[in-house]
């Protein structure tokens, strides 16, 4: 395949059909078409809107908390030797992740268009969280699709999503997890187009979606950015998110793009090895292909038919990455590299112990690359990295497999 | 427009009635019965026949079709198998059109040209790719239509007067109204209702209009044909052919014969459509 241009900008995307390089587009059923077309034109409207923008940010500061502090990690930097590492709190927001950020976006954009039901998917259950809280907060019914698999192992959240009002709906397809609860809210929104929004939870899924996530949940880099600047004076020299679907990541990635000096790592789910199927690293061990709405990088046998994966972390297991994240990756802006379970796990035990933060499953991934790379890394250098969520609802898993028992 | 689905709609028009289209999945439950589904399908009195292409994630249809999708899979059924399908009843069947009906991936990774060129050669008249909307018209729309394959849109309720210029625009073939929103199986709607999209849709196209997605028996199709140009089955036999499978999900002698008769109904409904509309 051709390198294709480097463009001016990395920010600057994606173009009026929803397209970044190859990737991203509307691949729907019509029946959705028209709607998708009125949530893009909402959405134009909503951004340039001043006081849509005060409500957001009304809302960040009194309700989620923003902005979430940028820590420095002294004691997890002494014991490895090497870079400065710094933090993003975001698992300090409100319902315990980012992906709240996105959640009060969306469901202002819902209240606009009228819409006077809310249904989301979930894979750990942590978007299922923020959309019953949001739904909660303006009063509207939701309906979370989880997979049946996810619902076992993120149990606590399958408890929070139900106090707070919300009726969880387990699906039983494939594996159980995020890429089967993707198709059921699709067929739900398909049926229910006319009174249903659905508030899709990573920066992927057809246009507008990808672009509107990012924008939601880059409030995070932008953030950082300054603070770093207060902190340190000066940007940091890499970037670490774990990804997913790509939504925290493509959160503190894309205030940064075009900062030449700062490199950008994204960290996928490696599984138990990227040799056999049981991994979800699309970007390091995938092929472009079409599903849930856009062209993106997927694992996929030789007819196109979508593969399972496998991660620990339910957050992370999905066969596919936002649309973005695939052009950043053929552009080589960002480098993509996977992580196994078993550095996650360790990873996540080092964090607890040294700085006494439990970290989700899924930023473990981003911390065990961080912990591979800060030590042969200058003193003199720093690292930011994005702690996305707490791991409250990970300690049974986890509990589990070390055998701690209960 | 092939010219076998041109002639085969001019017939019917001829005849006086709607045409019957069905669906079901290629390779359901396996390679072999599924070929011989397709010929009693023709066998029994249909006009079209939709082939479905097995896909992992099927996001526009109902529990049935999925079902029915992934005991292909399992038999080993792939999109070279399902042209290769085509290519077998094409040989004893020249006369009734056949349309691919499924989602884009598996035709994106097998290549656009490759599969357009062997789809040609397998003797298919048609597709219906449900996740390509006219904006993505360039993928593969267009291709299609440059070999004189036959690209059939949904039109669907959300389809309003200002957006269904668009959606006919590259349609070749048949219009295929949705009856509703939502996935396939779904229950049917008022058919008054669908009279008044049918027309609707007529008014902006001379193409034929055939509604689809909650039609289950002859009564349901007779009421339809009274006022669309075809009425399309899908749900209903392939419910027909799991309700004959064995707890394995393996053909029993009940299959075929099973299919051939709920389709025979059918085509009597459709036959009766334009008189009980003239009463």
């Amino acid at each position: 395949m051709n390198q294709p241009p480097k463009p001016n900008s990395f920010r600057s995307g994606p173009d009026e059909e929803g397209r970044f390089g190859i990737f991203g587009g509307r691949f729907v059923a019509e029946t959705l078409m028209p709607l998708i077309l009125d949530l893009q034109d909402e959405w134009a409207r909503a951004k340039n809107d001043p006081a849509f923008k005060a409500e957001l940010e009304n809302l960040g500061r009194h309700y989620i908390g923003r902005p979430s502090p940028l820590y420095f990690a002294e004691r997890l930097t002494a014991e490895l030797g090497g870079a400065k590492i710094y933090f993003k709190r975001e698992e300090l927001n409100h319902t315990g992740s980012h992906k709240i950020n996105n959640c009060i976006g969306q469901i202002l954009l819902a209240k606009r268009m009228g819409k006077t039901r809310i249904i989301a998917e979930t894979g750990a259950g942590q978007h299922g969280v923020a959309s019953a809280t949001v739904a909660a907060r303006f009063g509207l019914p939701c309906v979370v699709y989880m997979g049946a698999t996810d619902v076992e192992r993120q149990a606590p959240n399958v408890f929070r999503m139900k106090l707070l009002g919300a009726e969880v709906k387990p699906v039983t397809a494939g594996h159980g997890t995020l890429k089967d609860a993707m198709n059921e809210a699709l067929r739900d929104w398909v049926t229910n187009v006319d009174s249903t929004y659905y508030l899709i939870g990573t920066a992927a899924g057809p246009h507008p979606y990808p672009e509107m996530v990012r924008d939601f949940q880059a409030v995070i880099g932008e953030e950082a950015k300054q603070q770093m600047l207060e902190a340190e004076g000066r940007l940091p020299d890499l970037v670490v998110a774990a990804v997913g679907g790509g939504s925290n990541a493509i959160g503190i990635f894309h205030p940064f793009l075009d900062d030449e000096g700062v490199r950008i790592v994204g960290v996928e789910a490696g599984g138990k090895g990227l040799d056999g199927d049981e991994h979800c690293a699309s970007l390091t061990a995938g092929s472009p292909g079409v599903l849930h709405g856009n062209r993106t990088y997927l694992l996929q046998d030789g007819d196109g038919q979508i593969k399972e994966g496998h991660s620990i972390s339910a957050g992370l297991d999905y066969p596919g990455i936002g649309p973005e994240h695939a052009w950043l990756n053929d552009i080589g802006r960002v480098e993509y590299v996977p992580i196994m379970d078993h550095e996650a796990l360790e990873a996540f035990q080092i964090l607890t112990r040294l700085e006494g933060i439990i970290p989700a499953l899924e930023p473990s991934h981003a911390l065990a690359e961080v912990i591979k790379r800060a030590p042969k890394m200058g003193k003199d250098e720093i690292i930011l990295m994005n702690l996305s969520g707490r791991g409250d609802k990970d300690i049974f898993t986890v509990g589990k497999i070390l055998g701690m028992g209960q | 427009m092939t010219a076998r689905m041109e002639q085969r709609f001019a017939d019917v028009a001829a005849e006086g009635r709607p045409v019957l289209v069905t669906y079901f999945m290629g390779g359901d439950p396996d390679f072999d019965t599924s070929l011989a589904i397709m010929k009693a399908l023709q066998q029994a009195g249909a006009d079209i026949i939709e082939l479905g292409v097995p896909f992992s994630d099927p996001m526009a249809d109902g529990p049935a079709i999925q079902l029915a999708g992934q005991r292909a899979l399992k038999a080993g059924q792939t999109l070279a198998k399902t042209l290769e399908l085509a290519r077998r009843f094409r040989a004893d069947d020249q006369r009734t059109p056949i349309v691919l009906m499924g989602y884009y991936n598996p035709i994106y990774i097998y290549g656009v040209e490759r599969f357009l060129t062997d789809a040609l050669e397998a003797g298919v008249d048609g597709m219906i790719v449900v996740d390509l909307p006219p904006e993505m018209d360039d993928e593969l729309c267009i291709p299609a239509l440059a070999k004189g394959i036959s690209f059939i849109r949904l039109a669907t309720p959300t389809t309003d007067d200002r957006r269904l210029p668009k959606v006919l625009e590259n349609t070749s073939g048949f219009v295929y109204y949705v009856s509703m929103t939502g996935i396939t199986g779904s229950a049917l709607p008022d058919t008054s209702l669908i009279a008044g999209a049918v027309a609707r849709i007529k008014a902006h196209t001379s193409l034929p209009v055939c509604v689809g997605f909650g039609v289950k028996t002859a009564d349901h199709a007779r009421a339809i044909g009274a006022t669309a140009d075809g009425v399309v089955v899908g749900t209903a036999i392939v419910n027909q052919i799991a309700s004959s499978l064995t707890e394995e999900g393996r053909a029993t002698e009940a299959t075929v014969p099973g299919v051939e008769a709920l389709v025979r109904g059918l085509a009597a409904g459709v036959r009766a459509a334009r008189l009980a509309a003239a009463e």
